[in-house]
């Protein structure tokens, strides 16, 4: 069947897609979307977070034909151009990135948590927004830096601030 | 596979009489979980997710009525007082991102003894709106579960919503696992004052071949318990609480935990919860 969708602002399409394939499968394999990592294919690990409708999603649960006429948005599509989002500069500056699978997910849901906070979210609430992004190299200490160095950026934007 | 993609409820209800072996689909945390991992292939699947007005819930007298497309998400940032034992069970389900998908009514659909839904419907008294091309039942929640991941619902038929009686009293959810995220229950437990009518309700998750209440603990509190009074709770009578929300099940061993240990667990979680309910409603006529 054939899908169609807005991914990054534009409009999308991929053709003989399978009825029983996920949203993930489409963007990695089928629209040249690799940032979505695919690792465990069951909701456990969030690497495949995406935003579906402005919602933060696992991709791989999602049926493609589900995805019709929606609006998709990958971590592609949160920087503009070369200039990384202030997530993606924060995970860069924080060191929170190793061999960085679980990175793009962990953005996308970092990001989500910061764009409805209400200041600067607590660290309960961090961890309990992240506790669905399983990451096995960093120990999870930079990456709450970072979301705490973006948090904050975020509340008071001065743009020569450094971590 | 075929993909049906109804977009009026009616369009639904005429597809899953025309493909009963059609699968539904809304949250996919179920169902994509199996796909993905070859566990099983669906004929067809049923995308419940493009009709309109699925998602929402009404409030219909002293009712809620869920939408069967509202999420987790939905259901804990707006329904957190009406319904404070299914929040909290929601509350508890998954991650961010499966609460942002899943669905109570998936969750009847999967009815998995372990869903973490299944515990505070008992308590409360749910019932569950089943509806198909030859007209709409409502089927009590304790008579939905028929068995290990099977459910009431006819061939041809579809969850429209779920009806859940407002709390008229405290209410708990208690659920055993090894993180605070991301886990299906060892056991769980669910308990709601009725204080109106001097009752109170319970359901049990994860400790049997399906979700069930404890009818005789259910009893002791009605006939035990100082409504009147409101005095404290006696400790001799939680215990007995306890032992019989614990006698009321009959747990397996298997990956997650051991029988003893979940009826041990059991006993432990209803007497506690008991005593956060009976605390609330006790505090409440001292303010
Ligand atoms: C990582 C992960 C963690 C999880 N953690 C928990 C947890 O902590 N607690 C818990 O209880 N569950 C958990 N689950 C299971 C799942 O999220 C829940 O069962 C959820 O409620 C399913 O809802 P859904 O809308 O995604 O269902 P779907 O996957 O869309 O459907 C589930 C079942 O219900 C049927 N169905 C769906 N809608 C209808 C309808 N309207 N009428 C009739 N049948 C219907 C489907 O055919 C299918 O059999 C987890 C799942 C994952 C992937
Ligand atoms: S690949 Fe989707 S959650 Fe792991
Ligand atoms: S950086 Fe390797 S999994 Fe997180």
């Amino acid at each position: 069947m054939r899908v169609s969708l807005t991914v990054n602002g534009r409009p999308a399409a991929a053709d003989d897609v399978w009825e029983g394939e996920s949203l993930l499968y489409v963007l990695r394999e089928r629209l040249g979307l690799p940032g979505a990592k695919n690792a465990c294919e069951q909701g456990e690990c969030g690497s495949c977070t995406v935003y579906l409708d402005g919602t933060p999603v696992c991709a791989c649960l999602v049926a493609a034909g589900q995805a019709e006429g929606r609006e998709v948005v990958t971590v592609e599509g949160l920087a503009s151009g070369d200039d990384l989002d202030e997530v993606q500069r924060a995970f860069v500056e924080a060191g929170a990135v190793q061999c960085g699978f679980c990175t793009p997910g962990l953005v996308v849901q970092a990001h989500a948590l910061i764009a409805a906070a209400d200041g600067v979210p607590g660290d309960a609430e961090i961890r309990e927004a992240l506790a669905g992004n399983l990451c096995r190299c960093t120990g999870y200490e930079k990456i709450l830096d970072a979301v705490r160095l973006a948090a904050a950026r975020a509340v008071a934007p001065s743009p020569g601030s450094s971590a | 596979m075929d993909f049906l993609r109804p977009r009026t409820w009616d369009e639904a209800l005429a597809f899953k009489a025309e493909r009963p072996d059609a699968t539904p689909i809304q949250g996919g945390t179920d169902v994509m979980v199996e796909i993905n991992l070859d566990k099983g292939r669906p004929a067809a699947l049923l995308d419940l997710t493009a009709v309109p007005g699925l998602d929402d819930w009404t409030r219909e007298g002293g009712e809620v009525r869920l939408g069967a497309g509202l999420t987790y998400a939905r259901l804990i940032a707006e329904l957190g007082a009406e319904l404070p034992g299914l929040a909290q069970a929601s509350r508890t389900v998954g991650s961010p991102q499966i609460r942002n998908r899943g669905t109570v009514a998936g969750n009847l659909g999967a009815a998995s003894p372990a869903g973490d839904s299944h515990p505070p419907l008992l308590a409360s008294g749910a019932v569950v709106e089943a509806a198909s091309v030859r007209g709409t039942r409502t089927i009590p929640i304790d008579a939905f579960y028929t068995g290990v991941k099977r459910n009431a619902l006819a061939p041809d038929e579809l969850i429209r919503a779920v009806r859940v009686p407002v709390a008229a009293g405290p209410q708990y959810f208690s659920k055993i696992g090894t993180r605070n995220a991301m886990v299906i229950a060892v056991c769980s437990f669910a308990v709601a004052l009725h204080p109106g009518e001097r009752r109170a309700g319970t359901g049990i998750g994860s400790a049997a071949p399906t979700p069930r209440r404890a009818a005789e603990a259910e009893e002791l509190l009605a006939g035990g318990l100082d409504w009147e009074g409101r005095g404290p709770l006696d400790p001799g009578l939680a215990r007995r609480f306890g032992e019989l929300v614990a006698g009321a099940a009959s747990p397996i061993d298997d990956v997650r935990g051991r029988a003893d240990y979940r009826l041990h667990a059991l006993a432990v979680m209803a007497r506690r919860t008991l005593g956060w309910a009976w605390n609330d409603y006790t505090g409440r006529a001292a303010a």
